[in-house]
């Protein structure tokens, strides 16, 4: 498998004076899961749009396998809009076909995708039935189905989470993630983090057109100054103020928070917090994904 | 959009996009069942036209006439007076003018002759024929003619004989056309096709437009396509329904007229007619159809749209109002010709014009040239409004805006 990486490089679209990107920039390799988080209205559509060519970007560029995303390539991509939509009164496995043909497929090879595809979603018995006539979680499963159909060399789907029950966001994260593993690079919008969190290799933290965090789950969580718990209980209440690059934060029931600096020492902190008696928690905090995405938006709204 | 980006990339599978986007449209369209419904409605109408101008046509000519008394003598002159007039009588001997009288009421007869010969009486239930009053007026002058030449002594059968040889040259400035009634009647027929498929195919693009932007499908669409390949499969393929629906109704419309035999035009007239009302349906279709799809690109539900749709079928009904009123009264009419040059009226009025055989050559070039270049502008235009406004949904979008966004 060649290596395949998605780049999005330094994007940026305007409309009239307000702008929706800028220099938005991230790459997602093949066989790589990339979440896209940001409040609405924070460009994620705007950049997805612009990846399939809906919409076109002031300046920047999105390339494929080093190339140019042009036309032909854009009709690999499997797309899922976030507002999602089929043509109602068309029939699931024909409308499936038809998508595929555009895609590029043969009208035979189509078909039998089609019917594929309707059998993996547990559609079988609803092929023949207008789109319209489906329940909405059947017609979400052919909306994934139309951006899977032409076994696609990138995913994209915006919010391809949304409105879905329990049992649908378990097929939809089991279809993502075998799509990963077959060496797909795929790219998804949402706003359930912990889903996020779960999924996905990479994130992407988006605020006002801009990416403010970009990185593995664990590096995100890693990143800023550590943060350290300790539950000292019979310790002073200014225990840890004589280390140096030591900063306390708070208690939080019982337990001390404390910020470190970058040059400061956590076994100078643990020898302190020895000093005091018993220690019966010692760790390094690591704020979920939900903490990150708020620090991230409301550090920069402060800013 | 994305060929301002990329200016210099290809899409080596845009006709087999354009074609995949027709094809669906075909396909689904002709198994709707107002598609259905729509064709056999037009095929009725259509057929039934010649049957009723066979119908009425025989009504006219024949006409059942009752003698009574001394004016049974009159039978065979007024008869012959009256085939010389184009009017067939079929004679009926009545035993008196009371009885007559009666069956002209019932509508039994449609006139009752009574009478001297010489003084006869018409008895008709409202108004009478006028051709069937001359025949009778010109028997009686005959009968009273012969009675006073007689009288003078001269005999009424010689003097009838040396008159009968004086006859009015005519010299017409202008060919006259004996089958004339029937080209308006083709040419009626042309312009009422014309006008129901123009409109009926233009809604179709108009709805199907919306239908693609309501149901948002149109974002998937575009991302395996330019928007330029989804409107032209869409109008090629509602183009091609048309043309389906045209075929069927026109060829509905020619089984009629052979079957009514009231057709005495030469055959390649009448497939010359249809030939042209073919030809103007498609660039009528391709003009209208580009307008149609930008107006309805403006709006994202079906319930906004007979608002930007309503002005174009206006467009449309302006046309055939003109081609209805002005052409079978005054054929050559400087209105109806220079108008007929204009595109959005050359597609009604022209192929009437040729069906009645009053369009020059140079004038059916002009307008074809015409036309032609106004539909190359009008794609340009409705182009550009299209990829504008098809994936903004919403209020409806302003033109201005649609022209001027990139």
């Amino acid at each position: 498998m060649p290596e395949s990486v998605l780049e999005i490089d330094r994007i940026s679209k305007r409309y009239g004076n307000v702008t929706a990107l800028r220099d938005m920039t991230f790459s997602v390799r093949a066989g790589e899961m990339f979440g896209f988080v940001g409040s609405n209205g924070a460009g994620k559509t705007t950049t997805m749009r612009i990846a399939l060519g809906v919409l076109a970007a002031d300046s920047g560029e999105v390339r494929f396998d080093g190339a140019p995303l042009d036309l032909r390539m854009r009709r690999r991509i499997g797309y899922m809009p976030e507002e999602r939509g089929l043509y109602p009164k068309m029939r699931a496995a024909q409308q499936l076909a038809y998508l595929g043909e555009l895609h590029g497929m043969s009208r035979h090879g189509a078909r039998e995708a089609a019917d594929r595809w309707i059998d993996r979603l547990g559609l079988t018995e609803r092929r023949d039935e207008e789109v319209q006539k489906l329940s909405l979680g059947n017609q979400q499963r052919v909306q994934l189905a139309a951006a899977l159909v032409h076994e696609p060399d990138i995913l994209v789907l915006d919010e391809p989470f949304s409105g879905l029950d329990p049992v649908a966001v378990d097929v939809m994260s089991q279809v993502l993630r075998d799509a990963c593993d077959s060496g797909v690079p795929v790219v998804f919008s949402s706003h359930q983090l912990d889903l996020v969190q779960r999924l996905c290799d990479r994130v992407g933290i988006v605020r006002k057109g801009e990416m403010v965090a970009n990185g593995t789950v664990e590096e995100l969580r890693d990143s800023g100054p550590t943060t350290l718990l300790v539950d000292v209980p019979n310790a002073p209440a200014d225990w840890a103020e004589g280390t140096a690059g030591v900063r306390k934060l708070g208690v939080e029931s019982g337990r001390t928070r404390l910020e470190l600096s970058d040059d400061a020492d956590d076994q100078a902190v643990l020898a302190a917090a020895m000093a005091t008696g018993p220690v019966r928690e010692f760790a390094r905090y690591r704020p979920a994904l939900t903490e990150l995405f708020r620090n991230a938006v409301t550090e920069e709204s402060a800013a | 959009m994305t060929e301002a980006q990329h200016p210099s990339s290809t899409d080596p599978r845009a006709l087999r996009s354009v074609w995949l986007v027709a094809r669906r449209e075909l396909d689904t369209r002709v198994r709707t069942r107002s598609f259905v419904i729509g064709t056999l409605v037009m095929i009725a109408i259509i057929a039934a036209y010649p049957l009723v101008m066979f119908f009425v046509g025989q009504g006219s000519t024949t006409s059942t006439v009752g003698f009574t008394g001394q004016a049974t003598t009159m039978v065979r002159p007024v008869t012959a007076v009256s085939e010389s007039l184009d009017v067939s009588i079929e004679d009926r001997l009545v035993d008196d003018p009371r009885a007559g009288k009666r069956m002209v009421r019932s509508g039994e007869l449609d006139a009752l002759v009574t009478g001297a010969p010489d003084a006869p009486e018409l008895v008709v239930e409202r108004d009478a024929n006028e051709e069937l009053r001359a025949a009778l007026e010109t028997v009686a002058r005959q009968r009273a003619l012969d009675a006073e030449l007689a009288r003078a002594g001269l005999d009424p059968g010689q003097v009838r004989a040396s008159t009968s040889d004086v006859h009015v040259r005519v010299t017409s400035l202008q060919p006259v056309d004996p089958q004339q009634a029937q080209r308006l009647g083709l040419a009626m027929a042309a312009g009422f096709l014309l006008y129901f498929m123009l409109i009926s195919s233009g809604q179709m693009v108009a709805q199907g437009v919306v239908e693609e932007k309501s149901s948002r499908v149109v974002e998937l669409l575009l991302s395996t396509l330019r928007p330029s390949q989804l409107l032209a499969g869409k109008v090629l393929g509602i183009g091609l329904t048309g043309l389906l629906q045209f075929v069927l109704t026109a060829g509905a419309g020619l089984v009629a007229v052979s079957a009514a035999g009231v057709m005495t035009l030469p055959s390649t007239a009448l497939a010359g007619t249809l030939g042209w009302a073919l030809v103007w349906f498609l660039l009528g279709f391709f003009f209208y159809a580009t307008i149609m799809a930008a107006a309805a690109s403006l709006v994202s539900r079906q319930e906004d749209l007979q608002g930007v749709v309503t002005p174009v079928v206006m467009a449309l009904i302006a046309p055939f109002l003109v081609g209805v009123t002005i052409l079978p009264n005054n054929p050559d009419s400087t209105v109806g010709a220079i108008l007929s040059l204009i595109p959005g009226f050359s597609p009604m009025l022209m192929p009437m014009r040729i069906a009645l055989g009053v369009a020059p050559v140079w004038q059916i070039a002009t307008s074809l040239v015409l036309i032609v270049v106004a539909t190359l502008g009008l794609l340009w235009l409705g182009g550009r409004i299209y990829r504008n406004a098809v994936l903004r949904t919403g209020a409806r979008v302003k033109i201005t805006e649609a022209l001027r966004a990139t």
